[in-house]
């Protein structure tokens, strides 16, 4: 029997793995100095323990350390990234293109470019999730300054074309931006390859602490960003704020730890992940959201139909997992990646999203099934839906009294 | 989002959940709600001739709330006549099972269930009632 609950939501936070947690300590005690004091010792070893690990995340994605810049997660990544380069740039042109289903992280950033003047193409995505190359090089116009692509999706785990992306872009003379939150040990990156200009990182969805992230700014050729926070002039006057040593800290290992251990790992977790999807797909009207080769592999995302998520949540609440349905959000609405994917709300209103990761074991994927097995039958018993299904009645054939 | 012990007791062990026959003279169905917005209730109910509600049963799809808001309401209104089914508020439903905020608008749900399941019902009493009326000896 494993320890209940068990956690299948590694997509919206990892544990620190203990190897990094450890090493993390001495930093917040001893080893306190600030990396910015150059007069004495406590600063020259933070200083360098923050370059080290520069090197380690560099390492991870095969970029210069130069070209690293910590921030406080992919959250103001993004927001640095593409606010900063939209008004570095806004004399070349005013417009940027992104795609429905970018994390609000990058949704909201264009949004408030939007009031500042600038215009925003968002592109669908084909039902699998994936964009359409052509329909993207079709987006691009002469006033457009900037792209903004994610490689893994949080939700539904696709992972998108940047390298063919990155190639129309500097084609094109188009900046572009990766918010790579979901993909840093999951998805190999090679920066010295690929054609991307920005990207932004996240520690804590690799096993490394919350409140740190990096961004990625090109220096060959340079791109250049308007700072969006204004102090001291630390990570060379892109943001200022005295650096987090023991955060950093914990950020490179656990990237180096993902650049040696990913290979083996990731092995091991789709394993996982296609014993789960076999074990679930063997019930009844269960669809499968997103392309499924295209794919990170600790994740599924499934919508259990005639069943709502939350409900679900609750059926089989000794696991930890998430729903796009819109009872577990204040909104209201359901998930706007599965809308935008053009299933409708129904399924969007009946999907969960599983994360294998690091510390899942086989048992913890036996019992999920078992326990997705006994409770989609029994809300389906409590579902007016199912019956209506069952009966042979058309759903969207019915007039329905939306409140 | 957390729930009350109450909200709890109902999603785990829902009262009355079934279906009554649609087609009887003395049931009533409502059906509200859409798919699309994430919750359908189908609350049933069965009138004996004093007129008071003696069966309830219900079918919901929804969240934790919708299902325990429509359980709630089968035990509240067997025993109670059609104006006193009416009368059980919304209000009242969410106090009870102490729904926060973003939940209210289940035990609205619920509210709305009862008075299309009475509605459904009073349609075919009347049409019913009608037609013995125009046959009935002692009206003559």
């Amino acid at each position: 029997m494993p320890t209940l609950p068990i956690y299948l939501d590694y997509s919206a936070t990892t544990p620190i793995d203990p190897r990094v947690a450890e090493i993390m300590i001495p930093y917040l005690t001893e080893k306190f100095g600030n990396p910015a004091s150059r007069s004495h010792a406590f600063g020259w070893d933070a200083d360098q323990a923050v370059e080290r690990a520069r090197e380690e995340v560099a390492g991870l994605v095969n970029c210069d350390p130069k070209e690293i810049v910590w921030t406080s997660g992919a959250t103001e990544s993004d927001n640095l990234a593409i606010k900063g380069a939209a008004q570095f740039y806004k004399g070349k042109g005013k417009h940027l293109i992104t795609v429905r289903t970018e994390h609000k992280a990058v949704l909201d950033p264009m949004r408030e470019l939007e009031r500042q003047g600038f215009e925003v193409t968002y592109l669908d995505p084909e039902p699998n999730g994936l964009l359409d190359l052509d329909k993207f090089r079709a987006a691009i116009r002469a006033d457009t300054i900037l792209a903004s692509v994610m490689h893994v999706n949080n939700e539904i785990g696709v992972i998108q074309d940047i390298e063919t992306i990155g190639e129309i872009c500097r084609g094109k003379g188009v900046l572009f931006h990766v918010d790579a939150a979901q993909s840093t040990g999951k998805a190999p990156i090679d920066l010295a390859r690929l054609k991307v200009d920005l990207m932004s990182f996240s520690a804590h969805k690799t096993y490394g602490p919350k409140g740190i992230g990096a961004l990625y700014v090109r220096r060959k050729p340079r791109i250049r960003l308007e700072a969006q926070m204004h102090g001291g002039g630390h990570e060379r006057g892109m943001r200022s704020g005295t650096l987090a040593t023991h955060q950093i800290v914990g950020m490179g290992a656990a990237f180096r730890i993902a650049a040696e251990e990913m290979a083996t790992e990731n092995e091991r977790i789709r394993c996982l992940r296609d014993k789960l999807w076999a074990g679930v797909s063997t019930l009844d009207e269960v669809h499968l959201n997103g392309d499924m080769q295209q794919r990170v592999p600790h994740n599924l995302n499934a919508s259990f139909n005639f069943v709502e998520g939350e409900s679900l949540m609750m059926a089989i609440k000794d696991l930890a997992v998430s729903s796009g349905s819109a009872c577990t959000s204040a909104s209201l609405e359901p998930s706007y990646v599965l809308k935008a994917l053009g299933r409708n709300d129904e399924l969007a209103h009946s999907s969960i999203r599983f994360s294998i990761g690091r510390f899942t074991t086989e048992q913890d994927i036996d019992f999920a099934v078992q326990l997705l097995h006994k409770h989609v039958g029994k809300l389906r018993d409590l579902s007016p839906l199912w019956d209506m299904h069952r009966a042979g009645i058309d759903l969207n054939s019915v007039q329905w009294a939306a409140h | 989002m957390s729930y009350s012990d109450k909200v709890l007791d109902h999603y785990e062990n829902p009262r009355n959940v079934g279906a009554l026959e649609a087609n009887d003279a003395s049931v009533g169905t409502g059906m509200v709600g859409a798919p699309a917005c994430g919750d359908v209730m189908k609350l049933q109910i069965k009138v004996n001739d004093a007129g008071i509600i003696e069966e309830a049963r219900f079918k919901t799809y929804g969240c934790g709330s919708a299902i325990a808001s429509s359980s709630l309401v089968t035990e509240w209104v067997k025993g109670k006549t059609l104006d006193q089914a009416l009368a059980i508020k919304n209000t009242a439903i969410a106090e009870e099972l102490a729904l926060p905020p973003v939940k209210i608008h289940c035990s609205i749900l619920a509210e709305d269930a009862i008075k299309a399941a009475v509605a459904d019902y009073r349609n075919k009493h009347e049409v019913v009632s009608a037609g013995y009326a125009a046959c009935d000896p002692a009206a003559a």
